[in-house]
């Protein structure tokens, strides 16, 4: 990898997430200034900020991007207790007047009594939807029936994990054979918090989410979760970031064998476990086409993870700072 | 089949040494996203960190981006069609032909590049560039290299006889110093007498190229006289040696017999003390003989070990059966490096080559080049030839496609190349059809021009739910920029019922207001279109503001 360009992004306090949108030709980054920030790609290749906005009473732990078939639209979610949805609104017809647009809060999304760790949007197929975790254990999803009218958001479903929520991933399979499923990840340190990987499935019948199984080896604090993007595989796979990196193949057991109308069982296979970060890890996100995992842990380094046979996977590149001094002290290594 | 088993590549992100820092980042359909943050920092805390205020933006593949590898992909990619597009027809022994051609033609590419990028490295103004240019040169010379041996030994699958000419004529072109010092020795008043004489005539030598050497020995002769008899003796030795040519109806037993008695006459020179007088030519009657200790006298200028393998055969053992070519390239490799050195990875490239182990020369490769073009393009080849065992690779699909999906998905982070990618996941049977689905979506939709053309893509290949997904994107994309009438096409487009009701719902809602309606062409000309939604259907009768009657004969007309 090489690295073509820097931007200067003069947020005031630590970030705390980065995102690109679908077609990488726009980012936002949020921070513990309490601001959002938005960043488009001219066509000459610059990146300019083009949106900043106090978004959130507290610091903005991550924000995200809705899939470009419903807009230009944003969820965000905060220490503050809620997550929010933004959409930006273009000035008027007067094609003149090109200046920087400006994003509007659609709805702020309450009712947690803890901070709002995380925040994803549903895959595309299953409409306008997201979810939400927090700190006091539940898992929030809403929809906006009216892609047109962003405002209005209701509260589907509330799921209680009765462990604190670090992190969620919805599995973006669009098969019929798999059902809407979401991942939760735990961060919570009681004794009685045992398995911290809990995955939930929509059920048809009940028109609810159950639990259909847990993660048994994920006995570890668990700082992120992602479903890998799947090119038309029958099972599904999970990375998580914990003390180490993991990643699980889930192969759906045929529904006859199972109580018919509960939820899927799934044999669950860790295929992979990588310590090399000797620290915690607390990102792990797949690229595109879900053939690489990168992780990110407390030694500072990123990651690359690429499976070249079956189960079989190997680091195929790290991302390192170099530290280059302030003041002109020595430089170390290249 | 064995693990890629290397260091993984470090890329450098620069950073400002403050205290330690971890980094989040996001993945881009072509990019990367990094930026300094502090995980443990996750209670909310009124005291400022010191923050990093740099995003870095990391990309894959910097081969991608450069203007004149632009050439190799465009080029490259005809022949690769082309080399699917023929598949069926060929057989028999016009297949064979027809490949070693398409395997020709790629490396002329690969020529006509190293070519254009060597004048670049000339010209550059700095030296830091002109040094990357020289370095990019030399990696496309080792591909080059690589290609050719394996076009020998895989495509060309040359028998003992022939093996050993094309082994000559590959050094020949690899190894090209000969013809500026040729130039520089010929060019001079006396060439017998120029410092690189002696030199250039060992390499001749060391080259097969006896003709040549004589031609120089003709002119010591004429500057020394008393060498001549000695250069007449050598000169007509090099005539004589029996060499198998093009076209040639001795067998190899005839020729072996008939080389072995020319051995022996060099032999009994040597023996009698003909060159005594000078060491120059006898060392050059050594090396004829294929002696190793005088040939390793000429590290210098044989340059590498390959050419010493080749020299040797030549001399040694001119009729070597493939088969038995990997036990010279061995003891070639390690006479030469005398304990000294160690392999590089060009030399392990080369190595499993000669041990005809397809397999471990495309692992070899894959590791040592950053790009996937190379081990794609002649992987692909090689599987035309029907060299490659099916190896069971992650996603089931097998070595050349899981190298053309590589390959393919880094062009699609550019933003003109990704056309071509469009064709390589064509003729990926297993993983193609969804990963051009995955990638095509993600193409940005600046211009309507783009768009037309990624719909035009994925409408021939009834890519029905990307063509939806695209046309509803930039319906929106027009609704929110007030441009309804685009949007009423989007969505037609799109086929989406549900969204033409919407926007038509916003064209009423704009009649009632301003008392007129926009875009009135467009709504006037949808055709059958307009019946995808009783909605749009209103909206065209009252822009109409005719009876729906006669309406519904201008839409049947």
């Amino acid at each position: 990898m090489f690295l073509p360009c820097s931007i200067e992004t003069d947020h005031k306090d630590l970030i705390h997430d980065v995102s690109f949108d679908f077609h990488g030709r726009r980012m936002a980054t949020c921070s513990s200034d309490h601001s959002i920030k938005v960043w488009d790609k001219s066509e000459s290749g610059d990146w300019q900020c083009t949106a900043i906005w106090k978004s959130h009473n507290g610091s903005v732990w991550h924000v995200t991007w809705a899939h470009p078939e419903f807009g230009q639209v944003l969820a965000s979610c905060s220490f503050d207790r809620t997550a929010a949805v933004w959409e930006e609104v273009v000035g008027e017809s007067n094609k003149k007047l090109r200046e920087q647009s400006h994003w509007v809060k659609r709805t702020t999304l309450l009712g947690s009594r803890t901070s709002v760790t995380d925040v994803k949007f549903a895959p595309k197929h299953m409409g306008l939807m997201l979810a939400t975790c927090s700190a006091d254990g539940i898992v929030r999803i809403y929809e906006a029936p009216d892609v047109m009218n962003l405002s209005q958001w209701s509260l589907q479903h509330e799921i209680s994990c009765k462990l604190s929520c670090s992190c969620i991933s919805w599995n973006p399979s669009v098969s019929r054979a798999h059902s809407p499923m979401i991942a939760v990840g735990s961060n919570d340190n009681s004794p009685k918090a045992m398995a911290k990987v809990q995955i939930f499935e929509y059920n048809e019948n009940t028109r609810k989410y159950a639990e259909a199984e847990t993660l048994m080896t994920a006995t570890d604090t668990v700082h992120d979760i992602a479903f890998a993007p799947n090119l038309g595989r029958s099972f599904h796979i999970l990375a998580i970031a914990t003390k180490d990196v993991r990643i699980f193949t889930l192969k759906p057991v045929r529904k006859e064998l199972t109580s018919s109308g509960g939820p899927t069982k799934f044999e669950i296979h860790m295929v992979a476990q990588f310590d090399n970060h000797n620290s915690q890890v607390w990102r792990v996100s797949w690229n595109i086409t879900g053939t690489v995992l990168a992780s990110s842990g407390d030694d500072g380094c990123v990651r690359l993870w690429k499976a070249i046979y079956m189960d079989n996977w190997k680091c195929t590149g790290i991302l390192k700072h170099h530290w280059s001094p302030v003041n002109g002290s020595s430089q170390l290594g290249n | 089949m064995e693990e890629l088993d290397c260091e993984p590549a470090i890329t450098w992100i620069p950073g400002v040494n403050s205290k330690k820092k971890q980094m989040c980042f996001d993945w881009g359909p072509g990019e990367m996203l990094l930026c300094e943050t502090s995980f443990s920092k996750k209670v909310d805390t009124s005291e400022k960190v010191p923050s990093c205020p740099f995003i870095y933006i990391v990309r894959k593949d910097v081969d991608v981006y450069s203007q004149i590898l632009r050439k190799l992909f465009n080029e490259s990619h005809g022949i690769f069609i082309g080399l699917q597009r023929i598949e069926e027809e060929l057989t028999g022994k016009s297949r064979k032909a027809q490949l070693v051609r398409v395997s020709k033609n790629y490396r002329s590419v690969i020529r006509a590049c190293m070519e254009e990028m060597h004048q670049v490295a000339i010209a550059a103004k700095d030296p830091a560039s002109g040094r990357q240019f020289s370095s990019q040169v030399s990696i496309l010379s080792a591909m080059e290299l690589i290609w050719n041996l394996c076009e020998i030994l895989f495509i060309e699958v040359a028998p003992a006889g022939p093996l050993l000419l094309h082994l000559l004529d590959w050094v020949r072109l690899h190894v090209c110093e000969v013809d500026s010092l040729s130039a520089d020795v010929l060019g001079s008043e006396n060439p017998s007498k120029h410092e690189s004489f002696w030199n250039l005539v060992t390499v001749l030598v060391l080259q097969g190229r006896l003709d040549e050497a004589r031609q120089m020995l003709s002119k010591e002769a004429d500057a020394n006289p008393s060498c001549a008899s000695m250069c007449r003796i050598l000169g007509d030795l090099m005539r004589t040696m029996p060499i198998l040519s093009p076209g040639n109806t001795q067998t190899l037993t005839e020729l072996e017999l008939k080389w072995q008695h020319w051995r022996e006459e060099c032999e009994r020179h040597l023996q009698d003390s003909t060159f005594a007088a000078s060491p120059r030519l006898e060392a050059l009657c050594k090396i004829m003989l294929g002696d190793e200790a005088t040939l390793l006298e000429h590290k210098e200028l044989l340059s590498n070990w390959y050419h010493f393998l080749v020299t040797r055969l030549l001399y040694s053992n001119p009729t070597v059966k493939p088969i038995d070519l990997h036990f010279y390239a061995q003891s070639s490799l390690d006479m030469f490096l005398g304990g000294e050195s160690s392999p590089e990875p060009l030399d392990n490239i080369l190595m499993a080559a000669f041990e005809f182990d397809i397999h471990q020369v495309i692992k070899e490769c894959s590791i040592a080049l950053s790009n996937w073009w190379f081990v794609a393009h002649l992987t692909d080849l090689l599987d035309h030839c029907r060299l490659l065992q099916s190896h069971n690779l992650y996603f089931g699909s097998n070595m050349r496609e899981f190298l053309l999906l590589e390959y393919a998905s880094g062009l699609f982070a550019h933003h003109s190349l990704w056309q071509l990618g469009v064709d390589y996941f064509d003729y990926c049977p297993e993983l193609g059809r969804v990963s051009l689905e995955l990638h095509i979506e993600r193409i940005p939709l600046n211009t309507e021009q783009k768009a037309l053309k990624v719909l035009r893509i994925c409408e021939q290949r009834q890519m029905t739910e990307q063509v939806r997904s695209i046309c509803k994107i930039l319906a929106m994309k027009a609704v929110r920029n007030n441009r309804l009438g685009s949007a009423l096409s989007w969505s037609i487009r799109a086929k989406d019922a549900a969204f033409a009701t919407l926007v038509s719902d916003r064209f009423l809602r704009d009649y009632c207001e301003r008392g007129c309606f926009s875009d009135l062409d467009l709504i006037d000309n949808l055709g059958p279109a307009m019946m995808l939604s009783d909605r749009l259907t209103f909206l065209v009768y009252h822009s109409a503001g005719i009876s729906p009657d006669l309406l519904f004969l201008k839409v049947c007309l």
